[in-house]
């Protein structure tokens, strides 16, 4: 009897099968495999399980994680609530689009060709650069490809990051240059910002880019001209790490001359899901296009002279030039950078202002609301978009214990990249959060400092 | 439908029309915004309504093909059927809606199944531990090469500088040895499509990191001598590293850490059904055996002695982190409920049956087709060899193409680079029989207009929404984003 629904082959199909190769059994077919790499036993993992049993056991695992339907989640650091428009879900739930490969065929990929196509132009849009590709795994993994990028296109070997660069987006970093031997140098926060007098004295001929992010890690937001005028002495390439939801009121890195813009395009329709699966995005210049990483979506026409897409300037790839690539990146985040294109689209031009504006209206009012409760003291003062920084009484690992009892997921402790922050908070608030729900936290805090 | 022009949602759109609905601002307005700081243009997005945007997009999917619209044999792509379940417990707010920063006490659920996923792996591939990680197989190789690197420099060898590959390899193997600071050296197959063993031999020395590995090998072939391959290489002092991109053959048959693999990377959107997105995303879990456990990427998840589940940061000798957060943990989610769909005694099955399919496929199609490498069976995948059409003047890329008029989607093409007009067919497991004798059927068919009337070959795809395209333009003259000023 059959019992595995995803397979499809009967008793009879197998004895026909059999007959039709002209072997005796199915074991026959695995009959070169020596004796001593075999696997005799059973593997040792849980018994199959029926569609109604695993809903049971999925659903009662996944109930004992507090989700953002219950709990005000005040929570940033990287990864955002924001709505997510119902649109979103219906499109990439499209089979057609989430069942195909990458698009090696254009004449039956025409679909997800155009999407990336108009992804891309999106992408563009908000950086205020020339070129996109197509996406890569995140944000920090981004960023360490655009420093790859840097290197090679400057043939130099120094990297020197800002330290209000996402912490992760710094590890990742750190574990690339191992592997491709840059020197990376890290220049010191001040007041929440890059700090630019250690930036000019850290970065020099040798260096091959400057990185920072804008709204960085604190939430602020760097003064992106004055960097420039920094990481463009030397000839060195200049490389923005950008929130893409910012950029739709913010002055785009591209206004400023970056070379490289990268970031995540989380906050843009695709869930939290527990840090992933997100969706890098890697924009730059037209001098730089053919040293992109990844893949690119180009325009061309058919025979008959019709408008297609089709993946494009392959000659940089790794099944094209293998150990000469421009990146080993193959699979990407396709069906996230769909997300993100629904999204966009469903925003479209006001909508990505608008949210935008109430990212940043509502995160100035919860500033504002939370310097009032006693006990809480505001750390930076800076332009920010929808993330700033406060300190407390006591350390916030507690205060978050305390909060969780009240309905409410706390801050991002800071306490976690540096233990003299532990009373610090980086508070996140988004379209999503209503005025009564950070006035709770407020409240919360008071009771609690 | 059929060469009509798709507008892009930008030609679609008007001035004034929304798609989107936000709350109202229910703060006071703040008198402090950084406005200096604002763009002074928008950025030009589509304005459509919500009718045209789900339009838009339907109608885009319509000229997109998926494993749900028909056959896919991607050879080394593994396009088996994406369970719809797993799609729906993906959704559950409880893993949907989490963020990675939340407390440990408040993810036991995530973390739980993050551990067990973690353990399920290690026991498929006879590794002792996992790491969920890297975002996709390529991350995965690289991460598994960072930790050869670490491994070595540990032991005062830093003069082990090489990594072999096969000259079958994936394009992946070698840009990842690049990547991680390797030098890639490329040995030749022998004629049988097998590593060389005399060959390896050669090349092993006092500089060898490293030999990487598919098993089966791309052309779909089992590497017999494998016990022999990893003692030479062990001796020489490398690591073998397992490409698991072919893992769909050798479930609960053969592992990885059986054939003396000391690292192995999976790839979950092949072997375990999570579906590819159109290239993405993906997750490639890395293995590892013995001390390079040490060096795997941090955090791993781990279990305390209450039974409580925490991220474990301590791990002095890790390579540090290849990604964000956990890996892709949607895709983590789906590849466990395949697992605990399938169990043991499934996934074993899912093997036998890739194989009989692919050898089905082999033989029936022996006659009409050369077969660079016939006298074994072959494993999940197998290569056929248009050279016989080609002297007819109908190329591999042109019976690929004469495919999609059936409905069927290409195996992959021109891969692996050894053999000549190439076809790397990959059934899967979840065919039934009568798709694959339409397959095969079609193939003699496109076999015999190669003969009679090879044009009908040359000129196809004749019923897709557009012909072929021009890819040298495209490269030459790149048009990479629309812009407003030409429309």
């Amino acid at each position: 009897m059959a019992k595995f629904r995803y397979l499809p082959m009967t008793e009879q199909d197998e004895k026909d099968m059999i007959q039709a190769i002209g072997v005796n059994s199915v074991r026959e077919l695995f009959a070169e495999i020596p004796e001593s790499v075999r696997f005799s036993g059973n593997l040792e993992i849980p018994a199959a399980m029926s569609e109604s049993a695993l809903l049971k056991h999925m659903g009662r695992l996944a109930a004992k994680n507090a989700s953002f339907d219950q709990y005000i989640s005040f929570l940033g650091a990287g990864v955002y609530e924001h709505h997510i428009p119902s649109v979103v879900n219906h499109v990439v739930s499209r089979s057609e689009f989430y069942t195909a490969y990458t698009p090696y065929q254009p004449e039956i990929s025409q679909g997800e060709l155009q999407a990336i196509f108009e992804f891309q132009t999106m992408i563009c849009e908000l950086t205020g650069m020339d070129v996109a590709n197509s996406s890569m795994y995140d944000g920090f993994t981004a960023l360490a490809e655009a420093a790859g990028m840097a290197a090679a296109a400057s043939r130099r070997k120094k990297i020197v990051v800002s330290e209000t660069v996402h912490p992760e987006a710094r590890q990742i970093l750190a574990t690339y240059a191992k592997g491709a031997g840059w020197e990376v140098v890290q220049v010191p926060a001040k007041d929440g910002l890059t700090d630019l007098e250690a930036l000019e004295k850290l970065s020099d001929e040798r260096t091959a880019a400057v990185l920072v992010q804008s709204p960085n890690f604190f939430g602020n937001i760097e003064d992106l001209g004055a960097v420039e005028k920094i990481a463009h002495a030397h000839k060195k390439l200049f490389v923005v790490s950008a929130n893409p939801l910012s950029l739709g009121l913010l002055k785009p890195p591209g206004h400023f001359g970056a070379d490289i813009v990268v970031g995540d395009a989380q906050p843009l329709g695709i869930s939290a899901s527990f840090g992933g699966p997100h969706c890098g995005y890697f924009a730059t210049t037209k001098k730089l296009m053919r040293r992109i990483p990844g893949r690119i979506v180009g325009q061309t026409v058919d025979e008959e002279g019709v408008r297609g897409f089709v993946l494009t300037l392959q000659a940089r790839e790794q099944h094209i030039r293998r150990d000469k690539a421009t990146s080993n990146i193959c699979s990407n985040q396709a069906l996230m950078a769909l997300a993100a294109s629904v999204y966009m689209s469903s925003l479209g031009k006001k909508g990505m202002q608008e949210v935008a504006r109430l990212n940043i209206q509502k995160a100035h009012y919860a500033k504002k609301r939370l310097a009032l409760v006693p006990g809480v003291r505001i750390v930076h003062e800076q332009p920010f978009f929808n993330e700033f920084v406060i300190e407390l009484d006591r350390p916030a690992k507690e205060i978050n214990r305390e909060l969780i009892k009240l309905g409410i997921i706390g801050g991002y402790d800071l306490g976690r990249i540096n233990p003299a922050w532990k009373k610090q908070m980086l508070i996140a608030v988004t379209e999503v959060r209503t005025k009564e729900e950070i006035d709770l936290l407020a409240e919360g805090l008071g009771g609690l400092l | 439908m059929k060469n009509k022009q798709k507008a892009l949602i930008f030609e679609m759109s008007q001035p004034g029309r929304i798609a989107y609905s936000l709350p109202e601002l229910d703060v006071p307005e703040a008198d402090n915004l950084p406005v200096e700081l604002f763009r002074d243009e928008p950025a030009e997005l589509p304005e459509v309504s919500e009718q045209d945007l789900m339009r838009h997009y339907t109608e885009l999917s319509q000229r997109n093909h998926g494993v749900d619209n028909g056959f896919y044999p991607l050879g080394s792509c593994t396009m088996k059927y994406n369970p719809k379940v797993n799609e729906d417990v993906a959704r559950f707010s409880g893993f949907a809606k989490i963020h990675p920063y939340q407390a440990g006490e408040t993810v036991q659920g995530a973390l739980r199944l993050l551990y067990e996923l973690q353990k399920d792996l290690a026991e498929i591939t006879g590794m002792d531990a996992v790491t969920l990680q890297p975002a996709a197989g390529a991350q995965g190789e690289w991460t598994g090469l960072m930790m050869i690197r670490a491994y070595h420099e540990s032991r005062g060898e830093t003069k082990r500088n090489k990594v072999i590959v096969p000259d079958s390899a994936h394009g992946t193997n070698p840009a990842s040895a690049t990547v991680a600071g390797f030098k890639a050296i490329t040995i030749p197959s022998n004629d049988k499509g097998l590593v060389d063993v005399e060959g390896l031999k050669k090349v092993l020395g006092e500089d060898t990191a490293a030999l990487m590995l598919t098993n089966p090998n791309t052309l779909g072939l089992f590497e017999e001598e494998i016990a022999v391959i990893a003692e030479l290489v062990h001796e020489a002092g490398g690591l073998l590293y397992y490409d698991g991109a072919n893992a769909n053959a050798i479930l609960g048959i053969a592992r990885p850490g059986d054939m003396g693999f000391d690292l192995v990377h999976l790839n979950l959107h092949k072997t375990f059904s999570t579906p590819h997105g159109g290239g993405g995303p993906g997750a490639g879990p890395v293995g590892a055996r013995g001390d390079l456990v040490h060096f795997l990427p941090k955090p791993m998840v781990a279990r305390d002695d209450q039974g409580d589940y925490y991220l474990d940061e301590d791990m002095p000798w890790s390579i540090g982190r290849v990604k964000g957060f956990y890996g892709n943990f949607g895709v983590l989610v789906r590849a466990y409920a395949y697992i605990r769909t399938m169990g043991p005694e499934g996934l074993r099955k899912v093997s036998e049956n890739a194989v009989l399919n692919a050898n089905y496929i082999m033989r029936r199609l022996e006659p009409y087709f050369d077969l660079p490498y016939s006298s074994k069976p072959c494993k999940h995948e197998f290569v056929l060899s248009g050279k016989r059409q080609k002297k007819l003047g109908v190329r591999t890329l042109d019976m690929a193409k004469r495919l999609l008029d059936f409905g069927f989607h290409p195996p992959t093409i021109y891969f692996p680079l050894i053999v000549d007009e190439c076809l790397m067919i990959e059934p899967t497991e979840t065919e039934c029989k009568e798709t694959l004798d339409q397959f095969i059927d079609v193939m003699i068919q496109i076999a015999r207009e190669a003969e009679e009337t090879p044009e009908i070959v040359q000129e196809a795809p004749h019923n897709t929404v557009i012909k072929r395209l021009d890819e040298v333009t495209a490269a030459r003259k790149p048009v990479l984003r629309w812009t407003k000023e030409k429309f």
